[in-house]
């Protein structure tokens, strides 16, 4: 039978049978695109648009239509939905993406202006906010010392409660907890700063400091944290739970060595998208921390400064030389952000459970 | 080392809702014995209760008593913990720890447990996993994720696992239904030779299983959906399957109900 299949001729066009139809080339998605933007572009120019958005919209209009067009005159009604849906996801990610890389691209340019060795190592004493030169150290600097002591503050709290939620909660106290830790997701940042305020600075009697603001800061880590380790811990097969109490190990050790290890990638990028969320506070540092030109490595004691809170002075100035600081700044925060991830998704993928032989 | 087991009067709940009821039994010492019944019967409920396991799950409790040899399981300062230990387990579906690897696995009920000589733990791994019919398999990738294994490796690893801490009573939950028949036939061959050192308790759907491989077999069944699991009756398999006393035994092991 075999032998037959082969020997069949190939140049003989495939029979027609009741389930195969006419089908348009793979690459017909991207010709339509290709001249859905070049319609767009084309049509644009002629009708003397001005804004980049209506030539964008016009293609992305094109797009879905004339895939709809072309596919219902070639392979039908069914597939032309099919393909309508398709090409309605690309135009959304698209639309999605180019702001994101809009944003990207305008921070990189603008920042990179003044961006050198210098500035990552100075500070802005002794530099008119209105002229150039200075640094942003001292705000790097406040950014991580604040971020740190909130991330200690938060992360072994939050990962504790979520531990308590899934592993031991049930009654009426998990979900209280759980109500709770849904209203603080929402707290705005500037009543979290004042809250802190009140308490810490005015009842307390302490004055503006680094750890004020990680204090403010951990409160809007903490709920982050709980939602997601919980979530990862969720995920724990409960066979592992059952086959390691089955040998005997008691239920601490249960979720020490075998709950957490299992859900430490997850828990870790959770942990990591709280800090990225926390490191772009402004409210709570402007209260709370206060501000200062001077590199002040104590967060204890005295103002400090943060990255955030270093571009909203910068470009509250207005001079040219200080909006170029604040770009560069911001493309600073950005960047910093940008290798925790990276670093999470590191620890991530080498703490992951192996699957490979 | 191994021990006898002496149910009396157990009832098993959940919540309000009554799983098993009032089972009496006894497990010979080195022997095999084999649950069967139609599912929901309570057969991996009745030998969760033996080791404890069952109050793991949330509203489960338990009525009566379950003696080991002297000791009753229940008793008032018993510490479950500690009856896990002595009253091992293998469940329905292979759960290697997926962040260990094979040796880890292996050695995990005695590291976690924090009782051991790290000398004595490499022979301990080797003595365990050749008890398992593992050891030519896998002594030269011991490093390697248990995970990486196939299912019924996988299942011979959990088996070497549950008896490295050196149970007194293993107990197997159908130890074999997420397995081949040549995985199937190894696990069975490895139950015959474990008997000599342990007693051991299978629950199975398979009754050419019970047949091969235990010594007694106990019959559950249920009156009706929603009602708690019974004992019908506990004797040898020969007599059990040639034989039985009643006659629910013998419409279910022939394939008639009602």
């Amino acid at each position: 039978m075999s032998h037959a299949i082969q020997e069949r001729p190939v140049s003989v066009a495939p029979r027609r049978g009741p389930l195969s139809h006419a089908r348009l080339p793979r690459w017909t998605p991207a010709a339509v695109a290709a001249f859905s933007i070049a319609a767009g572009i084309g049509i644009g120019l002629a009708a003397g648009w001005h804004s980049k958005v209506q030539w964008g919209m016009l293609a992305a209009l094109l797009f879905v239509l004339t895939t709809y067009a072309v596919t219902t005159k070639v392979e039908g009604a069914r597939q032309a939905k099919d393909r309508v849906a398709t090409s309605l996801v690309w135009v959304c990610f698209v639309l999605a993406v180019v702001p994101l890389l809009s944003l990207a691209w305008v921070t990189i340019s603008k920042g990179m202006a003044v961006l050198d060795v210098y500035f990552l190592t100075h500070s802005m004493n002794g530099v008119l906010d209105t002229e150039a030169g200075g640094g942003v150290y001292h705000a790097l600097l406040g950014t991580i010392e604040q971020v740190g002591i909130a991330t200690l503050i938060a992360a072994p709290i939050g990962l504790l409660t979520a531990v308590y939620l899934v592993e031991y909660g049930g009654g009426k106290l998990a979900q209280a907890v759980t109500f709770f830790v849904d209203v603080m997701t929402g707290i705005p940042s500037i009543v979290a700063g004042l809250f802190i305020l009140a308490t810490w600075n005015l009842m307390l009697g302490f004055g503006p400091s680094g750890f004020a603001g990680a204090m403010a800061l951990a409160i809007l880590m903490m709920p982050v944290v709980v939602r997601s380790t919980e979530e990862m811990l969720k995920l724990v097969p409960n066979e592992l739970r059952e086959a390691s109490l089955a040998l005997g190990i008691p239920k601490w050790r249960t979720i020490l060595k075998v709950v957490l290890p299992t859900a430490i990638g997850g828990i870790t990028t959770g942990v990591m998208l709280a800090v990225a969320r926390i490191t772009g506070e402004t409210a709570p540092v402007l209260l709370l921390v206060f501000g200062t030109k001077l590199i002040n490595p104590n967060p204890f004691e005295g103002a400090q400064s943060s990255l955030p809170l270093y571009v909203y002075e910068q470009y509250a100035v207005g001079t040219d030389a200080s909006v170029a600081r604040a770009w560069a700044a911001a493309l600073v925060l950005i960047a910093f952000v940008m290798i925790l991830n990276l670093v999470a998704r590191g620890i991530a993928r080498w703490k992951a459970p192996k699957t490979g032989r | 080392m191994a021990k006898r087991i002496d149910v009396s009067g157990l009832s098993a709940f959940y919540g309000a809702h009554k799983a098993i009821d009032d089972i009496s039994m006894t497990v010979e010492p080195r022997s095999v014995t084999a649950f069967i019944g139609p599912s929901g019967c309570g057969k991996s409920t009745f030998l969760r209760t033996l080791n404890r396991m069952h109050e793991v799950t949330p509203g489960g409790r338990v009525e009566g008593k379950v003696m080991l040899d002297d000791e009753n399981l229940y008793g008032s300062n018993v510490d479950p913990v500690a009856v896990r230990r002595t009253v091992g387990m293998v469940f329905q579906r292979p759960n290697p720890f997926p962040t260990m690897s094979i040796f880890d696995n292996v050695a995990a009920g005695l590291r976690l447990n924090g009782k051991y000589k790290k000398s004595a733990l490499n022979d301990i791994v080797e003595k365990s996993l050749k008890g398992a019919n593992l050891w030519n398999e896998v002594k030269d990738r011991l490093n390697k994720p248990g995970s990486g294994l196939s299912g019924g490796q996988q299942q011979r690893l959990c088996i070497a696992r549950a008896i490295a801490v050196e149970p007194d009573v293993l107990l197997m939950d159908e130890p074999c239904s997420a397995l081949d028949p040549i995985s199937t036939l190894a696990i069975e061959d490895l139950i015959g030779e474990l008997k000599e050192r342990f007693t051991i308790v299978i629950v199975t759907h398979n009754m050419q299983q019970a047949a091969r491989v235990s010594d007694r077999t106990a019959f559950f069944n249920l009156a009706a959906v929603g009602q708690p699991g019974k004992l019908i009756e506990l004797d040898d398999t020969e007599r059990i399957f040639s034989n039985p006393s009643v006659q629910a035994t013998e419409d279910y092991i022939s394939g008639r109900f009602g």
